[in-house]
């Protein structure tokens, strides 16, 4: 791209500056129409796809407000009246909220703090230290994340069967401490750019590497470090096969598994204000979330399309 | 000399402490897990009892026996053929969209991300309902434009492109990633190629697409990778049918292990899962050499 450059520049010297001035202005004003045919026809492609991509979630919140009598009417209401917040009420013992979202929340946070706690101490080993092996074993790091889950489930599985982890939320909380290669490789891509002089200054000064870790690197590292909190608790709260697998106990069911088990239950007519009132409660946190921490979450989905 | 080599080694002994999660981790959790899988996959084994020897006849029945092995793989690749390159397809001109100069552009970003993060589970319930046959949104909306309405989830012609559409709908991610990509390409491109003439499609075949296919190619193959595991939908949506027509590897695979409890047979399909996605990234990459351009790397 840097030849199509220098190929444009060169043109210019040669023909000299002026034409290419005076052809431009002569084109002004019809580029100026151009652009704001261009910009119009943007904004009506925009709202048109929007509307599109939005309204599955108006009609999630619509129908889980709905009277069971407008359900079921065809064409369909758009907009339920009267409004009964009474289907979210209603859909709480079903769900046996109370239970269920603690174990989501317990769930979620302990990955949370263990991906967090192990990626950043391996990413810093990763990335400041060296140690033989460790270019080789990076490279193995990375080609892992190339293995699907599906493939190394059945021996994991039979592994925490044997240590009598069914039924407990152990096999979902504890892998997450002994890191994962992608959040790893995200904080190795951050720790890399911080200048080393800091922590050779604080070496000097008698700083242990635990010290340096935790007191200038970590510090410095907030927003990637927030990003894979995010990232970590969006996994625990959304995963499904994980705790469809590990957990067959009623009480230590999540809220994914009992949404799932509440419309398997129901035979012939289903209750969808319900499930969509349901589907409602274990969506509207996620939207919280993002809302609060819109810069890290873009910032997150953009370094995941970095690594090559 | 000597204190150089002990703060080497004092170095060293600091990193593999440090790294000592992932080691195990990666032990456990990869080598041991792959090793064992392997294993598995040449015994008889109903998780109750302990593992039998067979050899190779769990390949040998899942081979030449198997219907529905064949069939979760052609469903499988059907899905996979067609929702990933849409996917990127659709993604890529949100972006491009995206990347106008219009106001209110933090609100469309907004709008066409969200359903990305909406939870698996909820977004499965919510396309249920969307796509029934009788009261659903979809066919409310297809019928007053005048088009036959299909019958989605109860048709085996059908049900795959659902869950084509839906997977269309959570595209958020991808689209950012692009977004990302296309605000990195330099602008002194584009007004070099206006000077030389070039119009709207020269600008964008010429350069958008050349330097956007390092990202395209990453897309690619995560994409690749992820729709093979294509699970938690059609377990909650379809349960594989009708008529399996949603019996994807994934899914077969899950009933094998934990409904019928045939761990071996489940591990050998496990193993060729492997070397299918192996095959499948091995030839993305090697074909990426032609058509994926890294600007400044040679």
């Amino acid at each position: 791209m840097g030849l199509l450059c220098r190929k444009v520049l060169g043109f210019r010297h040669e023909r000299g500056v002026v034409p290419v001035a005076n052809f431009n202005a002569s084109l002004l004003g019809s580029k100026k129409k151009r652009e704001a045919l261009g910009r119009g026809i943007a904004y009506l492609l925009l709202i048109t796809l929007s509307v599109i991509f939005a309204f599955p979630l108006f009609w999630l919140l619509s129908t889980s407000l709905k009277p069971d009598t407008q359900i079921f009417m065809f064409p369909p209401k758009l907009i339920p009246n009267p409004i009964v917040w009474q289907n979210y009420i209603k859909v709480l013992p079903l769900l046996r909220f109370r239970v269920t979202v603690v174990n989501s929340l317990v769930i979620a946070f302990g990955e949370v703090m263990g991906t967090v706690i192990s990626s950043s101490l391996v990413a810093y080993s990763f990335a400041r230290l060296r140690w033989p092996g460790r270019d080789i074993l990076f490279v193995a790091l990375l080609s892992t994340m190339m293995i699907p889950y599906a493939v190394t489930m059945i021996p994991i599985f039979i592994v925490f069967n044997k240590l009598g982890w069914i039924n407990t939320f152990k096999p979902l909380i504890v892998p997450s401490f002994l890191g994962n290669a992608f959040y790893i490789f995200l904080l190795r891509q951050f720790f890399l750019t911080i200048p080393t002089d800091l922590s050779d200054a604080a070496r000097i000064d008698g700083c242990s590497e635990l010290g340096i870790y935790w007191r200038i690197v970590l510090p410095l590292s907030k927003s990637t470090v927030a990003v894979v909190a995010i990232f970590a608790f969006l996994n625990g709260w959304n995963d499904f096969l994980g705790p469809l697998i590990y957990l067959n106990d009623q009480n230590k069911w999540t809220l994914s598994l009992a949404l799932h088990a509440m419309r398997s239950a129901q035979i012939g007519e289903i209750n969808w204000s319900g499930i969509m009132a349901g589907s409602a409660m274990m969506t509207v946190p996620i939207i919280i979330l993002f809302f609060f921490t819109q810069k890290s979450f873009i910032q997150g989905i953009t370094l995941t399309g970095l690594k090559e | 000399m000597l204190r150089y080599m002990s703060l080497r080694n004092r170095e060293a002994l600091t990193g593999v402490i440090f790294a000592l999660p992932w080691l195990l981790g990666f032990c456990i959790f990869r080598v041991y897990a792959i090793i064992t899988v392997i294993y598995y996959s040449l015994t008889d084994f109903k998780v109750f009892a302990p593992p039998e020897w067979i050899g190779l006849v769990n390949y040998q029945e899942l081979f030449r026996s198997d219907p529905l092995f064949y069939r979760s793989l052609s469903n499988t690749f059907y899905y996979v053929a067609f929702s990933i390159p849409l996917g990127i397809i659709v993604a890529f001109l949100l972006a491009e969209l995206l990347n106008q100069k219009v106001k209110g552009m933090a609100l469309f970003r907004t709008i066409f991300y969200l359903p990305s993060i909406v939870p698996i589970v909820a977004s499965s319930m919510l396309w249920l309902w969307i796509l029934n046959p009788n009261f659903g949104l979809l066919n409310a909306f297809l019928s007053k434009l005048g088009l036959p309405a299909p019958n989605w989830f109860g048709s085996p012609v059908w049900s795959k492109p659902a869950l084509i559409l839906m997977s269309i709908w959570g595209i958020g991610g991808t689209m950012i990633i692009f977004l990302a990509g296309l605000q990195d390409i330099p602008q002194q491109l584009y007004e070099a190629a206006e000077l030389d003439g070039a119009g709207v499609f020269q600008k964008f075949f010429r350069i958008t697409i050349p330097m956007m296919t390092p990202t395209l190619f990453f897309s690619l193959v995560m994409g690749i990778i992820g729709g093979f595991q294509t699970f938690t939908q059609a377990f909650i949506m379809t349960q594989g049918g009708p008529a399996y027509s949603t019996l994807f590897y994934a899914l077969y695979l899950y009933n094998n292990a934990f409904r019928y409890f045939k761990m071996g047979y489940a591990s050998s399909q496990a193993l060729v899962l492997l070397v299918i996605i192996m095959i499948l990234t091995l030839t993305v990459v090697s074909t990426s050499k032609r058509w994926v351009y890294y600007a400044g790397r040679s």
